[in-house]
């Protein structure tokens, strides 16, 4: 199987060890990983903030990239519940393009968040990683009420080895991120993610993982100006170390 | 309605920031939440998922039918209403509703005027107008009670007086009715139901909200918990009730649907504790209830509402307080904060539409577009899909500068440049060079010994992590050669 990586901007600046844990992951469980280097943004920060001809402008060039990655790949596979969300959206974006449309609808039938191409796709629950201690879950809003996973990133972090599992009180609450939002209205955002570390906290976890970098930037950035020893994960660096033999 | 000019919707903002600094009000938005959100879930459940799912489908197709064939539907209800000696005037605007409400008052020489609670009397603002017509409103809901004593608005569609606690009550009722001092529950509502019964007994004139208009029969339900709309609806001589024209439904057998799903996700209940099924003036036959009986049919913008293909779901609302009781950002802020009659997701739609984009451009955007409204609505209204529309009009709207506005000329600048830089890789690779540059003069070194960066608006609240020494399509490169 063949699949083609979209890495968030995100994810490519700030956290690009998501990004290599993801490829090695994949590569792991015996899938063929290209990237397409031309790759830039979703085009979802413009389109949440209201600004739809440029989130087009944008999404354009992404979506002829991933219909042309699709002439040779099987999947496009993102570790992101959000970026997957806004792509599923690009049919409605360009409803008045009828090529355009038909491309979007093709490439939404085709693309994947991480967790849910893992279970879904490829079967595999258990990816043969090991990780030491007690991990929470938090639910990233796109992917849980847009893409409706909530089990199989569950699963996958309950197989690995050494893991003890938490659940987070209020998990499919929102961290308070919300892209423009969080700087837009600072305050009403972090005090959103003060009641999110609250719980985080309570539930005495050594990381927390979320399949989204933006909210775990969201809660590490919180975690962090707290002096906080928990860590953020995103779910594709708690599944990278493979067993040790 | 008692608006001090400090809370708009325009200084969101501030409203906002005075919220979060308010540990009392902070205290009781989590609790009542907190308490409506759980209680909603466990009734949910066993309702079964799936058959709320139904009964969710079955509320928003009613509602889709009867909000497109409207004209009838309402034409229907109003005939069958005057058929059965009632009254029916169709109110353009608040101030024609207010105005009709106020001259029958004045007319039938009531002075007085007991009310249940309604966001309907909210909107049109119907307290001030009788006030000012020389009419003493009396609000009888214990919620809504609370707040005309304290002079201020209701905060929430259905638990008007969430954000005073129970301290803030025991203050209140000492002071506003010189009373001695108690913060016990049962006394303090005894103590309201007192004066509150007295005034039953001498009132001329009841008025009502509508939550549902039967077409077919002419009757309008009344759902409640405390009993005061049943007193209101059947001691004084005259009832007026005032509905929105979106409050129509076809017949008795859809109503049932909405019973089963109004209450559960207002508060958890099954049901509330009265029902009432309103169904024309007195007879010869009745021995009670009102010998005069109104119907205000309000449109205040609706019709307008109704022609507006993205929006027109927003005429769906049940008005539950689900999606408020939901709303991360509602849960912080509170009601007040909306600056207008209509808080939380539902309120940052129909705001904007009720009194003018320009004067509520800040509530679209007073959303993390999390999600959880639009899942928990009983009318499956796609609430974050209109945030998102609204936010879109107020962008493309470049004529809207008001002071909100003006702070985000800057963003739409920014969003032009960030779709040129997006463009292409290469841009895109530029601009990350150039952040990694610069990023040097913004560093500043944790309490952990970590590193981050001082970015505006981010940084004064949490941390923000640098921008990684190589990005992944760097290393992917050296891993690729
Ligand atoms: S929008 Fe939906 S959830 Fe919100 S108050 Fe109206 S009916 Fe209830």
């Amino acid at each position: 199987m063949k699949v083609s990586i979209f890495i968030t901007c995100l994810v490519d600046q700030l956290y690009p060890q998501v990004g290599m844990a993801m490829a090695n992951l994949l590569t792991r469980l015996r899938v063929e990983v290209t990237f397409n280097e031309e790759q830039t943004c979703c085009g979802q920060p413009a389109f949440n903030s209201g600004y739809h001809p440029e989130a087009r402008s944008v999404a354009e060039q992404m979506l002829r990239l991933f219909a042309r990655e699709l002439e040779s790949t099987d999947y496009i596979v993102a570790p992101s519940g959000s970026c997957v969300t806004m792509i599923r959206k690009y049919p409605e974006l360009f409803a008045d393009n009828a090529e355009l449309k038909l491309q979007a609808e093709y490439v939404r039938q085709r693309l994947y968040e991480l967790s849910h191409f893992l279970v879904e796709v490829l079967g595999v629950e258990d990816v043969g990683s090991e990780f030491e201690g007690r991990v929470t879950y938090h639910d990233s809003c796109h992917l849980l009420r847009e893409l409706g996973v909530s089990r199989p990133p569950r699963k996958l972090i309950n197989a690995v080895r050494g893991v003890e599992f938490v659940e987070l009180d209020d998990a499919e609450v929102c961290c308070g991120f919300g892209g423009t939002f969080s700087v837009k209205h600072p305050e009403i955002s972090a005090a959103i993610a003060a009641e999110k570390v609250a719980c985080i906290e309570r539930s005495r976890a050594d990381a927390v993982v979320a399949c989204d970098a933006s909210c775990l930037m969201q809660i590490g950035g919180m975690l962090s100006r707290k002096g906080s020893a928990i860590r953020t994960l995103h779910l594709a660096e708690l599944l990278a170390s493979p067993v040790s033999k | 309605m008692s608006t001090d000019n400090t809370t708009q919707p325009e200084s969101f903002g501030e409203n906002s920031r005075r919220a979060l600094t308010n540990p009392l009000l902070q205290r009781a938005l989590t609790i009542a939440t907190v308490k409506a959100t759980s209680a909603r879930s466990v009734a949910v459940t066993h309702v079964g998922p799936a058959n709320w799912e139904q009964l969710r489908d079955r509320a928003h197709a009613i509602k889709k039918h009867t909000i497109e064939n409207l004209d009838f539907y309402l034409e229907k209800f109003a005939g069958n209403v005057e058929r059965l000696g009632g009254k029916v005037y169709w109110a353009q605007t608040a101030d024609d509703a207010c105005k009709y409400v106020a001259e029958l008052a004045q007319r039938r020489g009531v002075q007085e005027i007991v009310k249940s609670k309604s966001m309907m009397s909210e909107e049109i603002g119907l307290n001030h107008a009788l006030e000012d017509a020389g009419i003493k409103p009396i609000e009888t809901d214990l919620g809504e009670y609370i707040v005309q004593l304290a002079n201020e608005r209701p905060s929430h569609i259905n638990m008007p007086a969430i954000h005073k606690t129970r301290s803030d009550v025991a203050d209140l009722f000492a002071e506003k009715l010189g009373v001695e001092r108690t913060e016990e529950i049962a006394e303090m509502t005894a103590l309201a139901r007192r004066v509150l019964r007295a005034r039953f007994a001498e009132a001329q004139m009841g008025v009502t909200g509508v939550n549902y208009a039967i077409a077919d029969t002419g009757t309008i339900v009344l759902v409640e918990n405390e009993g005061n709309i049943r007193l209101t609806t059947s001691l004084p001589r005259i009832h007026v009730a005032i509905m929105g024209i979106e409050k129509v439904i076809p017949n008795l057998q859809d109503l049932d649907v909405f019973l089963l799903l109004l209450s559960r996700s207002a508060s958890g209940q099954k049901m509330c504790s009265y029902v009432s099924l309103l169904t024309g003036a007195r007879s010869s036959q009745d021995e009670e209830g009102p010998d005069e009986f109104h119907v205000v049919l309000v449109d205040n913008g609706r019709v307008e509402m109704l022609s507006d293909k993205q929006l027109r779901e927003s005429l769906y609302c049940i008005r539950c307080g689900a999606c408020l009781n939901v709303c991360p950002v509602y849960r912080k802020i509170g009601g007040h904060a909306y600056g207008w009659v209509y808080p939380g997701p539902i309120g940052a739609v129909l705001t904007p539409q009720m009194i003018g984009l320009d004067r509520a451009t800040s509530l679209p955007f007073a959303s993390s577009l999390c999600g959880a409204c639009g899942d928990v609505c009983p009318v499956k209204i796609k609430l974050p899909d209109m945030l998102l529309h609204l936010r879109q009009r107020i962008n493309d709207n470049g004529h809207i500068k008001t002071k909100a506005r003006k702070r985000d000329r800057l963003e739409r600048l920014s969003f032009k440049f960030w779709a040129m830089a997006m463009k292409t890789s290469r841009r895109y690779r530029y601009v990350a060079c150039f952040g990694r540059l610069v990023q040097a003069l913004i560093r500043k070194r944790n309490a952990n010994g970590s590193v981050s960066l001082r970015v505006p608006q981010w940084s004064d609240t949490r941390d923000f992590p640098p921008l990684a020494r190589r990005s992944f399509r760097e290393q992917w490169r050296d891993r690729s050669h």
